[in-house]
């Protein structure tokens, strides 16, 4: 079966059984069938690891070098660490990937983008932080990887106390 | 069921600007409740924006995305009236989708 058939097929179970059946079926954590779009697969050992290097490692294959054509935009305090709103964009080409990571939380990837071409390389998104941190934002482009890092400072942390 | 998600496709000349808010409770699985039991993972993993039949941004998400996760991009090559495609698929199996038109 093409993949793309499963997934209708999924979705189509799943809205005759109902949600709530299958949220009684158990505690799925990271482990779920991967789910693909447009030939992207859901990096689940990379959201699995927990220092930033791994994380990175995991994602891309390799480290990063530092750039200065990465603009890292980030609170300097974020009061409230379950919500911290984090851009980036940068004037670098032929980016294909953007992905963020907050060193200090339990697993230091966030989130990671596709960026297709004739999609502008830049993300805004809200991530959760669980205490004073790094956030390291690292764009793929042209087969090469870059990052910027910026420090902050949590008041109340994101993992619910 | 009503969606889950709200978005804005603003055009302007070539670009057109993309905002998504979804409704979703992205718990971490590191909270626990009122009575001391761990709420579990469950979370957005992948959430798709499709214009004329391709990607034009994918998000991979893991537990410390934001509850109801926002998140704002742009592409190129649409034009008002045009459809772009949202669907999210989270850890547990549930989705959800809709088009939204580019203003």
């Amino acid at each position: 079966m093409a993949d793309l058939d499963f997934s209708d097929l999924r979705r189509l179970i799943l809205k005759g059984i109902g949600l709530a059946a299958l949220t009684g079926l158990g505690q799925i954590g990271f482990g779920l069938p991967a789910a693909e779009a447009a030939g992207d697969k859901y990096p689940e050992d990379a959201f699995r690891q927990k220092s930033d290097t791994d994380a990175i490692k995991a994602l891309y294959g390799r480290g990063a070098d530092a750039s200065d054509q990465i603009k890292l935009d980030a609170p300097e305090i974020a009061e409230n660490g379950g919500v911290v709103p984090i851009s980036v964009m940068t004037t670098l080409p032929g980016v294909t990937s953007i992905a963020f990571l907050v060193s200090e939380n339990p697993n230091a990837l966030a989130a990671s983008y596709v960026i297709p071409d004739g999609t502008v390389p830049s993300v805004a998104n809200r991530l959760k932080m669980a205490k004073t941190s790094n956030v390291i934002a690292i764009v793929e482009a042209n087969g090469r990887l870059y990052s910027a890092t910026k420090e902050v400072k949590v008041t109340v942390g994101g993992c619910g106390g | 069921m009503a969606s889950t998600i709200r978005v804005r496709a603003i055009n302007s000349g070539d670009i057109t600007e993309v905002q998504a808010l979804i409704q979703h409770p992205m718990d971490s699985g590191y909270v626990k409740d009122a009575q001391g039991q761990t709420i579990p993972p469950h979370f957005i993993q992948q959430l798709t924006f499709e214009y004329d039949g391709k990607a034009v941004f994918v998000a991979d998400w893991g537990p410390a995305v934001s509850k109801d996760p926002y998140v704002k991009f742009a592409f190129k090559g649409a034009k008002k009236g045009d459809d772009l495609k949202v669907s999210w698929i989270d850890n547990k199996g549930a989705s959800d989708a809709t088009t939204a038109k580019i203003q």
